[in-house]
């Protein structure tokens, strides 16, 4: 039989029936792999009953939970493609990911099932059907939708699709990076291998589900048959709870952007707990602040740490494994590492011929774990890979790198204006289009800064029409109404007007010299 | 001690943190925090951090969602806290 993701459940679910599958810190409920099995048979029957095939997009619209656990999987036991979207988000946002990959249903939480629906604006939603079986998790989650259109827009790809993430994407519009099975599994697979998990694991969740970290949460643990404990939006405000929550609950395998364990090492108080049950540490979306890293290395001695680099189109690409000790004088960031063994990398200059090694220049991917390709955008899709002699197809990833001669990549910055802030992608771009729907802006510039915490700060400077000048509240009010929290400008300049190059374009480099 | 205290302490951190420049006039009691962009999920724990260190408490993870969304609703939270000591 095919390998899928789903197979893994099935799997887990014979072997290790009893044995707890998720554990939800937020409702304080678990499930057993047993459960985990009948719930996704349900969410399964009901997806099957609205009409829902192989291929079908189903929308995943809800926080983070033991019911979008069983949505996600019990989506992939119909066959179909899971779309996770961020239900904080705004409503028009998540509406137009729906319509852009055209999903057959959504499964959506009732707290914002009228808000999706008024933005959906589609005028034949049948009345939902309700989960009752997920109540006793905490979950009021409902389907909507079995729409019979969205069944004659089939897929742009062949192969098994799993998954659509949608980012940040440069001309306003997020764009969908599309995974099949075997791009999931191949990534899957190469993590059981170097890192070796065991069934006696705790794999903490923290990351959102439509952000790729969750790819290596919801499946290497199933594959294991392992137990998820799922951290959500709520706990990662409070530092001083989740330190507590994750030593009390024995976590083992530790996996998370930077921001998250920066938050910890500063608020949460962290020597006053026993670590000892921590094996793993693993990060990724951004470099680690190399102060940040002493500073855990000092209360979490014991562990392996790895950093683990690569972009949501390819999963992860390159590792590295932190020395035990790092040097009190070094200041440079950490490499991003070697190749993972079930991918290849190569490293090219801008007419795409590869450089001689140690030089600087574009890291290219290809192999089991990249992706298939953007939804319904095949120029863009045909623009990121480069087909060689052999007929390879290589992922240009856009970051500028340098390999050392112990073979590891340094990263050096972007080949464009994609920014990493708290590990998520954002495209300023999609920031500037969204100013330039404001009535009261005439031109506009967002800019990244580092900023004192190793993080990214992202500036906004307009111009605006005479004597309307906004203020900073109205403007993030604005932002955050169009955009998610975390690209919201943390600043706004008003200038009379911009400044511009010799060729009339924005003077972006002076922008980033204002005070 | 007195909630306008409170409140001129709260809204004096977020224009010194989050929004330097701004004329203070532009908000008030009242004015979205979260769901207006000015405090994300950063922002938050900064300002958590500092209403603990600076009035001797202690806030819980579920106490974050309905308490800070605007100044009116924290000054209410700290409030109660600072009572209850």
């Amino acid at each position: 039989m095919k390998r899928t993701l789903s197979r893994l459940l099935d799997d887990s679910a014979e072997r290790y029936p009893l044995r707890t599958a998720v554990e939800d810190v937020d409702q304080n409920k678990t499930v057993t792999y047993s459960e985990l099995g009948y719930l996704t048979d349900l969410i399964r029957g009901a997806l099957v009953e609205r009409g829902v095939g192989p291929g079908d997009r189903v929308g995943i619209c809800a926080p983070k939970s033991i019911g979008s656990v069983v949505s996600i999987l019990g989506t992939l036991k119909a066959g179909a493609v899971y779309v996770p979207v961020d239900a904080s988000a705004p409503p028009e946002r998540n509406a137009s990911i729906f319509n852009d990959c055209s999903v057959r249903a959504i499964i959506v939480a009732r707290e914002t099932l009228s808000a999706l629906t008024g933005a959906l604006g589609a005028p034949d939603i049948e009345p939902p059907a309700q989960f009752g079986s997920l109540t006793q998790y905490g979950c009021d989650l409902v389907l909507l939708g079995g729409w019979e259109e969205a069944a004659s827009r089939p897929a742009p790809y062949h192969e098994d699709l799993a998954y659509i993430l949608y980012t940040s994407g440069s001309t306003g519009k997020p764009k969908g990076v599309v995974h099949t099975h075997g791009s999931a599994l191949s990534f899957v697979d190469w993590c059981s291998a170097t890192f070796e998990p065991a069934g006696e694991d705790r794999f903490s969740s923290h990351a959102p589900f439509h952000f790729d970290l969750s790819v290596f949460d919801l499946f290497v643990p199933l594959k294991t048959g392992a137990t998820l404990i799922l951290f959500g939006e709520e706990s990662g405000k409070a530092p001083l709870q989740l330190a507590a929550g994750i030593a009390e609950r024995g976590i083992t395998v530790w996996y998370s952007t930077p921001s998250v364990l920066r938050l910890l090492v500063e608020y949460g108080r962290l020597d006053r707990y026993d670590w000892s049950s921590i094996r793993l540490v693993l990060f990724a979306g951004e470099i680690f602040p190399i102060r940040y890293l002493r500073a855990l290395k000092a209360v979490w001695p014991g562990p392996r740490y790895f950093n683990l680099y690569g972009p949501t189109e390819s999963n992860v690409c390159t590792y590295f494994e932190m020395p035990r000790e790092v040097p009190a004088d070094r200041q440079a960031p950490l490499p991003i590492g070697i190749t993972c063994e079930n991918d290849r990398t190569k490293v090219v200059d801008e007419e795409g011929c590869e450089v001689q090694h140690g030089n600087e220049g574009e890291l290219l991917v290809a192999g089991g774990s990249v992706m298939a390709g953007y939804w319904n955008l095949p120029e863009k899709t045909e623009a990121v890979f480069s087909v060689d002699a052999a007929g390879v197809r290589w992922y240009k990833t856009g970051d500028l790198v340098r390999q050392q001669p112990d073979g590891n990549y340094v990263f050096l910055g972007r080949r464009d204006r994609m920014v990493k802030r708290r590990g998520y992608r954002i495209e300023l771009g999609e920031i500037e289009a969204v100013l330039y729907r404001h009535p009261a802006v005439l031109e506009a510039a967002a800019i990244a800064l580092p900023d004192h915490d190793g993080g990214a700060s992202i500036r906004a400077v307009l111009s605006c029409s005479r004597g309307v000048v906004p203020s900073s509240v109205e403007l993030k009010a604005y932002c955050s109404r169009n955009l998610p929290l975390y690209m919201v400008p943390d600043r706004f300049f008003v200038l009379s007007c911009l400044p511009k190059t010799s060729t009339d374009k924005i003077d972006y480099q002076l922008l980033r010299t204002l005070g | 001690m007195k909630k306008e205290h409170i409140a001129q302490t709260v809204k004096d951190y977020i224009l010194k943190e989050f929004l330097p420049g701004e004329n203070p006039s532009a908000i008030n009691e009242t004015t979205p925090l979260i769901s207006g962009g000015i405090l994300d999920s950063i922002a938050t724990i900064k300002l958590v951090s500092y209403l603990e260190k600076q009035y001797q408490i202690e806030f819980k993870a579920h106490e974050f969602k309905d308490n800070f969304e605007n100044i009116a609703a924290i000054v209410s939270i700290v409030d109660s806290k600072v009572a209850a000591k």
